[in-house]
C-alpha cells in the first residue's frame, strides 16, 4: 500500500503561509498553481478529492510543495466529486474536487449533476490545454465549460492570470450561497504554470448571490394565519432545511413542537426533525409511509419548507392533496408554483423563514382548533396502525434473509453501538428500504443520490463522508448491482486505511429494475439479472478490506456485527431473497391515496395506468 | 389555478458581458424546452460590460412566469423583465427583403415599399434590397406581399424592445 504524499516533511516551500508584510515582488513572483492553493487556503479548503492527470501537472506539484490542503487521490474522478458531496453534506461545508481535461471533466460530469439535483455546495477545478491549443482538438481537450454549463450551478474558463484568484473566491461564495450548487473553474495550462498575482477574497467584487434577501414578513405572517386557522395540517420538510444548517434544523423541532403538528420529511430532508419522535410521520412519496402519504392526501394546509415538489413525492400532480392550502418556502423562486400551484409563497433561506414563523406563531392569538387537530392525530394513528413496513421473515436459522430484515438489523445493530454514524445508499430498492427503516435523530448523516438516482454514488460517498469524520461509523448501504458501478473506491479506502463498511444487499438482481418488471411489464425481467457476480468476500480481502458473508437467518446478527466492531474496511455481501418488492409504492401515475402495499397488509391500490408508465 | 391561454412575450434581459453568458441562455431555453420565437443581443452600456437580450417566447401566463424564474437563477443575468406583462412597450425590428422581378411585378414590389416605408438600400436592373423597421406584423405582411413578386430572400433581426414612459429595465 502506497503511503499517502502528503503525511512526510515535504514542507519546501508554503507561498500562501506568508505571515509577514507582504511583499509585493514576492507575491508577483506566484505561479498560477501556487495563487490556486493559496486562495484554496484563503476559503479556508482542508481536503480535496482528485485524480492528477497532463493538464493539472503543475496543480499537483504545488499541492506536492505544501501541506496545509490535503488530497485524497480517488480511483475515477465521478467518485472524487460524490466523495465531495457526501463531505460537503456532512459537514456543512464546500467540498473541493480536482481533476484533469479532457476524460477528467467528463467523467466528472454526472457527479456535478448529482450535485446540482441535490443542491450540495461544491467547487470543481478541472485542467485543461494551453489557451493556446483551446479549439484545436488537443490531446485531452474538451470544451469542459460547454459540456458543464447545464450541470453546475456557474462555471468559469479562466483566460487571464489576475482572473484565477478572484474567479475561485466567487466560485465558493457562489457554490455556498442561496440555493448551493457545483461550481467549475477550469484552468488552461499556461494559467497555472505563468505568473499570476494573488487577489485576496476582500479585494474581489462578488456578484450579489440569488435568493439571500430578508423573507418578506407580510408572506411569513399570511402563511402563519393559515396555520393557526388549520385542522389538519401538516410539515413537509426536505432538503432545503438541511441546508440552511443545523440551527434551522435546531428551529424546525422547536416549530414542530410548538404548533404540535405532524410532520414528513423528504429523501434529503431526512434528520431535520428526529426520526422517532411521535411527530415525525416518515418519508413521504413514491414508497413513503402510508401515514405520511395518506396525510398528504387529507391535509388542510401544507407547510412546504425546502422541498420542491418532485415527481417522486407528488405522485400525480393534479391529485396531489388536493384540498389543501399550500404554503411553500424555498430559497429558489423558480420552485414555487413548479409543478404544484401554491397559495402562499414564501422566498427565502429556509432557517430564517422558520425563525419568523416562531415568532409570528408566538404573536398571534392561541391556536384555537385542537379538538380538530387531536381529532388529525388521531386519523394519523389509526393510518400508522396499519404498520405499512411490517413484513414477514421466516425466523428459521436457515432461513433465507429478507432484504427488509438486514436493512433493519443494520439500523438496529449500529444504532446499539452508540456511536456517531453516517449512512450513504447507493440506488435501488435497498436505498428506498435503507430511508425506511433508518431513522435520523441529527441532520447531515443521511447521504444519499436524492433527484439524480446515481447508482455507484455510495461507496465513494462512504469515503468523502469517513475523511471529514475520521472517527465516526459509515456505512454504505448497497446492492450488489450499484456497488460494482463504483467499485473501484474500495482502493482509495485501502489506502486511506477508512475504516467503512459496506453492505451489500445483494439479491442478484437490480431490484427497483426487477419490480418495476414485474408490476409493469408482465414480469418480463429484461436485463436485469446480475449475472456472473463476483465473489465479494475474496474482493474485499483483495482490495485489503475484510470480507464476511451471511446467507442464513442465524448469520445475520453476528454478521453485522463482526463489521461492526471490526476496526478497518469491511464488505459484507448479505444474501437476501431475489424476489423481494418494496412497498409501500405509489404506482407512477397515481395518487397518494392510491398506494400499493405490501403482501402483509392485504390491502390492494390502484394498478399502474398505461399513462404511468411513461413517468418513469 | 385556473386554465390559461398561451401567448407570446418580450423578454429583456441584463446580462454581464462575458464569454458563455449567450449560451447559458440559450442553453436553459433549449434544455427546459421553451421556445425562443426571435433573440435579439448587443451591448448597450458605454464600457460594453452588460449587454441586452431581446428574447420573444411563447406559453401560458405560468410557463412565462417559470421562464423568467429560471432565468433570473443564471449568475450573470442581472436583470429580467416580462415587456408584455410590464405594460405597454415598443417592439420593432428590422427586415432586408431581397426581391428579383422586371417589368409589372417589379414596379408593383417599389409601390408596396414606398407605402411601407421600406427604403432601398440596393438596386439592380433586375433586383432591390428593402430595408424596413417595425412591428413583428407589419414585416409580416410586406413579406407576404412581397412574396408573388419575386421575393427570393430574407435576413430579419428579431425584436429590440423597450418599455414606453420614463419607466427603465433597471427600474421596472
Amino acid at each position: 500500500m502506497r503511503p499517502t504524499p502528503f503525511t512526510g516533511e515535504q514542507d519546501k516551500m508554503t507561498p500562501h503561509t506568508a505571515s509577514s508584510a507582504p511583499d509585493a515582488q514576492k507575491l508577483q513572483t506566484l505561479s498560477g498553481a501556487e495563487v490556486l492553493m493559496r486562495a484554496l487556503d484563503e476559503q479556508g479548503v482542508e481536503v480535496i478529492f482528485g485524480y492528477p492527470g497532463g493538464a493539472v501537472l503543475p496543480i499537483y506539484d504545488a499541492l506536492f510543495k505544501q501541506n496545509r490542503i490535503r488530497h485524497i487521490l480517488v480511483r475515477h474522478e465521478q467518485a472524487a466529486v460524490h466523495a465531495a458531496e457526501a463531505y460537503a453534506r456532512s459537514t456543512g461545508k464546500v467540498g473541493v474536487v480536482l481533476v484533469t481535461s479532457g476524460p477528467g471533466a467528463t467523467n466528472a460530469v454526472t457527479g456535478l449533476l448529482d450535485a446540482l439535483m441535490d443542491s450540495i455546495p461544491l467547487v470543481c477545478l478541472s485542467g485543461q490545454v494551453p489557451a493556446s491549443l483551446i479549439g484545436n482538438d488537443a490531446f485531452q481537450e474538451a470544451d469542459t465549460t460547454g459540456i458543464t454549463r447545464p450541470v453546475t450551478k456557474y462555471n468559469y474558463l479562466v483566460r487571464k492570470p489576475e482572473d484565477l484568484a478572484p474567479a475561485v473566491h466567487e466560485a465558493f461564495t457562489i457554490a455556498r450561497s442561496g440555493r448551493p450548487g457545483p461550481v467549475l473553474i477550469d484552468l488552461p495550462k499556461n494559467i497555472t504554470v505563468g505568473n499570476a498575482p494573488y487577489i485576496p477574497a476582500s479585494q474581489t467584487p462578488m456578484r450579489v448571490a440569488k435568493g439571500t434577501a430578508e423573507p418578506d414578513r407580510e408572506a411569513v405572517k399570511r402563511a402563519v394565519a393559515a396555520m393557526k386557522a388549520a385542522r389538519r395540517p401538516l410539515f413537509y420538510t426536505g432538503g432545503g432545511v438541511i441546508n440552511a444548517g443545523t440551527k434551522a434544523c435546531e428551529n424546525l423541532r422547536k416549530l414542530v413542537k410548538l404548533t404540535g403538528f405532524p410532520i414528513t420529511c423528504t429523501l434529503m430532508g431526512f434528520g431535520a426533525y428526529p426520526g422517532n419522535d411521535k411527530q415525525y410521520l416518515g418519508m413521504l412519496g413514491m414508497h413513503g409511509m402510508y401515514e405520511a402519504n395518506l396525510a398528504t392526501h387529507g391535509c388542510d394546509v401544507l407547510i412546504a419548507l425546502g422541498s420542491r415538489f418532485d415527481d417522486r413525492v407528488t405522485g400525480r400532480v393534479d391529485a396531489f392533496s388536493p384540498d389543501s392550502f399550500k404554503i411553500h418556502a424555498d430559497i429558489d423562486v423558480s420552485q414555487i408554483n413548479k409543478i404544484i400551484p401554491v397559495d402562499q409563497p414564501i422566498v427565502g433561506d429556509a432557517g430564517r423563514i422558520i425563525e419568523m414563523m416562531i415568532e409570528e406563531w408566538d404573536a398571534t392569538p392561541a391556536y384555537a382548533h385542537q379538538a380538530d387537530l387531536a381529532a388529525w392525530w388521531e386519523q394519523i394513528e389509526a393510518w400508522r396502525a396499519l404498520n405499512c413496513l411490517r413484513f414477514t421473515q421466516d425466523q428459521a436459522p436457515d432461513a433465507v434473509i429478507k432484504p427488509q430484515q438486514a436493512i433493519q438489523r443494520i439500523y438496529e445493530l449500529a444504532r446499539e453501538t452508540g456511536r456517531e454514524t453516517y449512512v450513504s445508499t447507493e440506488v435501488g430498492q435497498h436505498q428506498m428500504w435503507a430511508a425506511q427503516y433508518f431513522r435520523f435523530d441529527e441532520p447531515n448523516r443521511w447521504l444519499t443520490s436524492g433527484g439524480l438516482g446515481t447508482m455507484g454514488y455510495g461507496l465513494p460517498a462512504a469515503v468523502g463522508a469517513q475523511i471529514a469524520h475520521p472517527d465516526a461509523l459509515v456505512l454504505d448501504i448497497a446492492g450488489e448491482a450499484s456497488t460494482l458501478m463504483n467499485i473501484q473506491e474500495l482502493g482509495t479506502i485501502a489506502q486511506y486505511r477508512l475504516p467503512v463498511k459496506l453492505f451489500i444487499i445483494n439479491n442478484h438482481y437490480m431490484g427497483m429494475v426487477r419490480q418495476w418488471q414485474e408490476l409493469l411489464h408482465g414480469s418480463r425481467y429484461s436485463e436485469s439479472y446480475s449475472d456472473a457476480l463476483p465473489d465479494f468476500v475474496k474482493l474485499a480481502e483483495s482490495f485489503h478490506a475484510k470480507g464476511l458473508r451471511a446467507t442464513r437467518m442465524d448469520e445475520l446478527d453476528d454478521t453485522i456485527r463482526a463489521a461492526l466492531e471490526h476496526d478497518g474496511p469491511v464488505v459484507v455481501d448479505l444474501c437476501v431473497t431475489e424476489g423481494e418488492n418494496c412497498f409501500p409504492m405509489i404506482p407512477s401515475g397515481a395518487a397518494h391515496n392510491e398506494m400499493i402495499l405490501g403482501p402483509e397488509q392485504e390491502e390492494r391500490g390502484a394498478k399502474v395506468t398505461r399513462e404511468g408508465m411513461m413517468l418513469v | 389555478m385556473q386554465q390559461e391561454t398561451p401567448g407570446s412575450a418580450v423578454i429583456s434581459l441584463l446580462v454581464d458581458n462575458e464569454s458563455g453568458a449567450l449560451a447559458r441562455i440559450v442553453g436553459l431555453f433549449s434544455g427546459r424546452g421553451y421556445n425562443i420565437q426571435s433573440l435579439t443581443v448587443a451591448p448597450v452600456d458605454e464600457v460594453g460590460r452588460q449587454s441586452r437580450v431581446n428574447i420573444v417566447t411563447t406559453g401560458t401566463p405560468a410557463d412565462i412566469r417559470q421562464v423568467k424564474a429560471q432565468v433570473a437563477r443564471l449568475v450573470p443575468v442581472s436583470r429580467v423583465v416580462d415587456l408584455t406583462a410590464e405594460g405597454p412597450h415598443v417592439a420593432r425590428e428590422m427586415a432586408m427583403v431581397k426581391v428579383v422581378s422586371s417589368g409589372e411585378p417589379r414596379t408593383e414590389a417599389l409601390r408596396i415599399a414606398q407605402a411601407f416605408r421600406a427604403n432601398a438600400v440596393d438596386t439592380t436592373a433586375t433586383s432591390f434590397v428593402f430595408e424596413l423597421t417595425g412591428s413583428t406584423d407589419k414585416l409580416d405582411s410586406f413579406i407576404e406581399l412581397m412574396r408573388p413578386l419575386g421575393l427570393v430572400e430574407v435576413s430579419r433581426t428579431g425584436v429590440a424592445a423597450i418599455c414606453r414612459g420614463p419607466q427603465t429595465i433597471q427600474s421596472l
